[in-house]
């Protein structure tokens, strides 16, 4: 896989009271590790403003922010849980929020590229016992290793 | 049948949109229907509207088209994707 996913990607108990901050702490991870450009924080702060990622899904909230390519400089994938959920707007609705739980942030570097790591991330989404796991496993290589073999 | 012409589009053009276009391929392909996909940002729509037959997004479409606008969050959540499937293919069947 091209795309990282790191333990050092992975924050457990993001404490935030509002989508931004959960945003800001996110990127500025990735840009601690060197995956995204500085940029990426404030583009992928206004995108979520006008295309909002908060995805509410049958066990619970969860949201994949990501922005223009021009701002990453690896690919990788951002886990957090949240120590409380989260306010985010709904993709496609105007004003209407889901609590959110967890976020993946995607750092994407190439169009179309990630089909297949796409359908599986949506397919983790879906998947209630893979959710389940991720609202409470505690140990960050566990996940990053669960992740990764779901995304493969 | 005349092609139909089908926007997929997302706020980035690169990722839900990816998976979107995709799945709207396959059923297309599933029931023998010619459709060209032409996957764009929503920002992007305006430049197709004369073309195109029907825009399945998961961002706001923001604005009023000649063609059906058809919300396709579902892909990305799996809830109530049957009746989304079959919204777009009773479209693309017209």
């Amino acid at each position: 896989m091209e795309i990282t996913i790191d333990e050092n990607l992975i924050i457990l108990g993001l404490d935030a009271s509002k989508n931004e901050d959960v945003l800001a702490q996110m990127a500025q991870t990735l840009h601690q590790q060197g995956y995204v450009k500085e940029s990426y924080k404030d583009a992928v702060i206004s995108r979520e403003r006008v295309f909002a990622t908060g995805l509410p899904t049958e066990s619970y909230g969860v949201a994949i922010p990501h922005t223009d390519i021009v701002h990453v400089t690896e690919p990788a994938i951002c886990v957090a849980r949240l120590k409380n959920p989260v306010d985010f707007v709904i993709m496609g609705e105007e004003e209407a929020t889901v609590p959110v739980n967890l976020v993946f942030m995607l750092a994407m570097k190439e169009q179309h590229a990630q089909l297949d790591l796409l359908q599986k991330l949506m397919a983790i989404l879906q998947d209630q016992e893979a959710m389940g796991y991720l609202a409470l496993e505690a140990d960050k290589h566990k996940i990053k290793t669960f992740v990764i073999d779901k995304l493969k | 049948m005349q092609k139909k012409v089908v926007l997929v589009a997302c706020g980035t053009g690169i990722a839900t949109s990816t998976v979107v276009s995709d799945a709207v391929g396959k059923m297309a392909k599933e029931h023998k229907i010619n459709v060209e996909i032409i996957q764009c940002k929503i920002m992007e729509v305006p430049g197709y509207q004369d073309r195109a037959d029907l825009l399945v997004t998961t961002t706001v479409a923001g604005k009023n088209y000649p063609f059906p606008v058809i919300n396709a969050r579902a892909f990305l959540t799996g809830i109530g994707l049957d009746a989304v499937k079959a919204e777009i293919l009773a479209e693309l069947k017209k």
